[in-house]
């Protein structure tokens, strides 16, 4: 009696788990706390606003997010990882925001033939010759930003430019991204330590090689320190300051302030993008939350479109996963960056807009598009891959 | 190079030396007179900057701000030394260790909890915010000459208070025999609570002076625990005037180091090569230091009670 009674307890619950499909199960995992937990937090708080704007749902089923804090740590974002897959089955994974941390859960995700829809980093070896089908990005490659700002100053007409980054592999991909646009010559180059405090060493140098602009690529908290001094040496009214949208995101700009004050940078999505679904992703995010959003915050709200349009041109099918490819390929949302769609490598081709800080009319300091650097801008991986 | 580079990057050199005094000092002073491993001596720092940034924002005036950041961080080092230290004096270092560490992520979510995620923002303030012209072609920032006299003053006043008052003297007292300074009297107890204070206190004045320099955020305290540690041990654990001189010398070492090894390095060495020998090299040029030192002087430069 008590075996039957087990077995019909076992039956029910295979047959529960088997009407579960009309639901769909999202694993969110991101950095939410600590240093680089402003990224994470961005990133969720749009991702949320994407879903609400979906009526609550993807694609007409009922979803499920499980949100997932990774605390920056590539060990416990493999954890969360298995976790989120193997126990509670998740269709769907994204939220990661920085490059080493994916790669300690991407072999995890996509071995599982999980779809994963990248709200920010998008490693170049995943966009050439590692490119997998089970992975879409819809944010850029990290060289695109500087790319667009190489291109940009060589359309200036900058001849010598000075270059700041970091001494790591992912400051010299961004730096490598900014010399193939860049033609000019260099008056000088310095990579730093990563996590340096102080700049002063760098800015004499800068001041005494004469540039005519500097381009610096230096993320978080490095970037905020050397912008900090950048302004306290008086460089601001010698030397243009040129750098990623990154160092500029609205959230730097609400905590640093003055220093920011005219700087050029750029970006794929700006606050003032001229598109019906950007002026209502904008007016809702600040009425949600308080503040501006940021363009980690438009990535992590074009990643909920994108699972949305999906679900829906599957018309709830998830399990069918060659449809889904498909579907997710297809990209029929509207992103608010306006015009988007995917190259066979999963990543955009989309543009990107030159940025420049200024004081808005309520005091804020805000970005203002100050033109276009590419328009439909593809990355230099993807003939690499074949898909 | 050009000799006004040249005396610039002293300038940088000295500058930044007198800033890791300001954040050693308090660290130095606690282990050399309490024995006490901090690490949350990050975290004392990161609270004083994030005081001193609200008492701007709520009173408007850094000179007002800064006093009362002081006071704040150096009440709230006295609590934390009688709760969670007083029971620790008796155990091992790495009690202390333990027990300190978990102190660094309290701090951290503490802070997060009330100031949120987002960095603050505290600006210099508007008298300091240009640059001096020292001498023609060499133009320095205001505000870091004021953190050059602020640790020259600081400096100034603890070798008076360490070696000219009777507080200094049950200072050195305890840090040199700490079982015959109670013997004699002294009231162990309470000093130590006075040092955590002060020592907090001190942390609090190198937050004020950081963080119009650097970005007032979470974790900020953990960025500086490494180079700190550093000076210390090249300075002599304990030793006040060993954190001094050894500031400076990590300082001028580090500086002279990214400012000069890099273009040193290309006169000598195929391009490719000095392009990627050179920042590493400047970046490990402190460290190498240490190992020098410590190869010569195992207790460092100038050893506690020597």
């Amino acid at each position: 009696m008590k075996k039957k009674l087990l077995c019909l307890a076992l039956a029910s619950a295979i047959s529960l788990a088997a009407q579960a499909a009309d639901k769909v199960k999202v694993g969110f995992v991101s950095t939410l706390s600590g240093p680089g937990g402003v990224l994470g937090v961005a990133i969720r708080d749009g991702f949320q606003l994407g879903i609400e704007h979906a009526g609550g749902k993807l694609g007409g089923l009922p979803v499920e997010v499980l949100i997932e804090d990774d605390q920056q740590k590539p060990d416990v974002a493999k954890q969360l990882a298995e976790k989120l897959i193997k126990r509670d089955k998740v269709d769907f994974m994204t939220g990661i925001v920085f490059q080493n941390i994916l790669q300690a859960a991407q072999a995890t995700v996509l071995g599982a033939e999980t779809y994963y829809v990248s709200p920010n980093t998008g490693p170049s070896d995943l966009a050439g010759a590692g490119c997998n089908p089970y992975f879409f990005a819809v944010s850029w490659v990290s060289d695109s930003y500087s790319e667009a700002t190489g291109k940009n100053m060589t359309d200036k007409g900058y001849k010598n430019v000075f270059v700041i980054a970091p001494n790591y592999p992912g400051g010299k991909d961004v730096v490598n991204g900014f010399k193939r646009y860049y033609k000019g010559n260099y008056a000088g180059e310095a990579y730093t330590k990563l996590g340096q405090l102080d700049y002063a060493v760098e800015i004499s140098q800068m001041r005494a090689a004469k540039p005519d602009a500097v381009f610096f690529f230096l993320p978080g908290g490095m970037g905020v320190n050397f912008l900090k001094q950048w302004q306290q040496a008086g460089m601001n009214k010698d030397f243009p300051l040129f750098g990623t949208g990154w160092s500029f995101d609205q959230d730097t700009l609400a905590a640093v302030g003055e220093p920011t004050l005219g700087a050029l940078n750029t970006s794929h999505w700006n606050l003032d993008l001229d598109n019906a679904a950007n002026k209502k992703f904008v007016a809702d995010f600040e009425k949600k939350y308080g503040r501006l959003p940021n363009e980690f915050a438009a990535q992590g709200y074009d990643a909920a479109l994108l699972l949305d349009a999906a679900v829906r041109d599957v018309k709830g099918k998830i399990e069918d996963k060659a449809a889904l490819r498909k579907a997710l390929e297809a990209a029929s949302f509207k992103s608010v960056r306006g015009a988007f769609k995917f190259n066979k490598n999963h990543f955009p081709i989309q543009n990107y807009y030159l940025r420049q800080v200024v004081k808005d009319d309520k005091g804020r300091f805000v970005n203002k598009t100050a033109g276009t650097v590419f328009t439909d801008h593809q990355d230099a991986y993807v003939s690499a891959c074949n898909m | 190079m050009t000799w006004i580079l040249f005396l610039e990057q002293c300038l940088n050199g000295l500058q930044f030396g007198l800033m890791l005094f300001l954040l050693v000092a308090g660290l130095t002073l606690i282990f050399g007179i309490m024995d006490v491993i901090n690490l949350a001596h990050g975290s004392l720092y990161m609270i004083g900057a994030y005081l001193v940034a609200t008492f701007t924002q709520a009173t408007g005036s850094f000179l007002l701000a800064v006093p009362l950041g002081l006071a704040a961080t150096a009440v709230i080092g006295m609590i934390i030394e009688v709760l969670v230290l007083r029971g620790l004096y008796k155990r091992d270092h790495l009690s202390q260790v333990l027990a300190t560490f978990a102190l660094i992520l309290i701090a951290n979510e503490t802070t997060r909890a009330i100031w949120g995620l987002q960095a603050l923002t505290l600006n210099v303030p508007e008298a300091l915010s240009g640059s001096v012209q020292l001498l023609p072609g060499l133009h320095y920032s205001a505000f870091r000459l004021v953190i050059i006299a602020v640790g020259l003053v600081v400096a100034a006043v603890l070798y008076f208070v360490v070696v000219r008052t009777r507080i200094g003297m049950l200072v050195r007292a305890g840090a040199s025999n700490r079982q015959m300074a109670t013997a004699m009297g002294t009231n162990i107890k309470w000093l130590f609570t006075a040092v955590f204070g002060a020592g907090a206190a001190l942390c609090a004045l190198a937050g004020a002076m950081l963080s119009p320099l650097l970005v007032v955020q979470v974790g900020m305290g953990e960025s500086i625990l490494i180079l700190a540690f550093v000076t210390v041990v090249i300075g002599g654990i304990g030793s006040m005037r060993g954190a001094f001189i050894g500031a400076l010398l990590v300082g001028i070492v580090d500086t002279f180091g990214r400012a000069f090894i890099p273009p040193m390095l290309k006169t000598i060495l195929p391009p490719a090569l000095a392009d990627a020998a050179g920042p590493s090299l400047a970046a490990i040029s402190i460290y190498l230091l240490m190992v020098i030192v410590l190869f010569w002087k195992p207790q460092g430069l100038f050893p506690a009670g020597s």
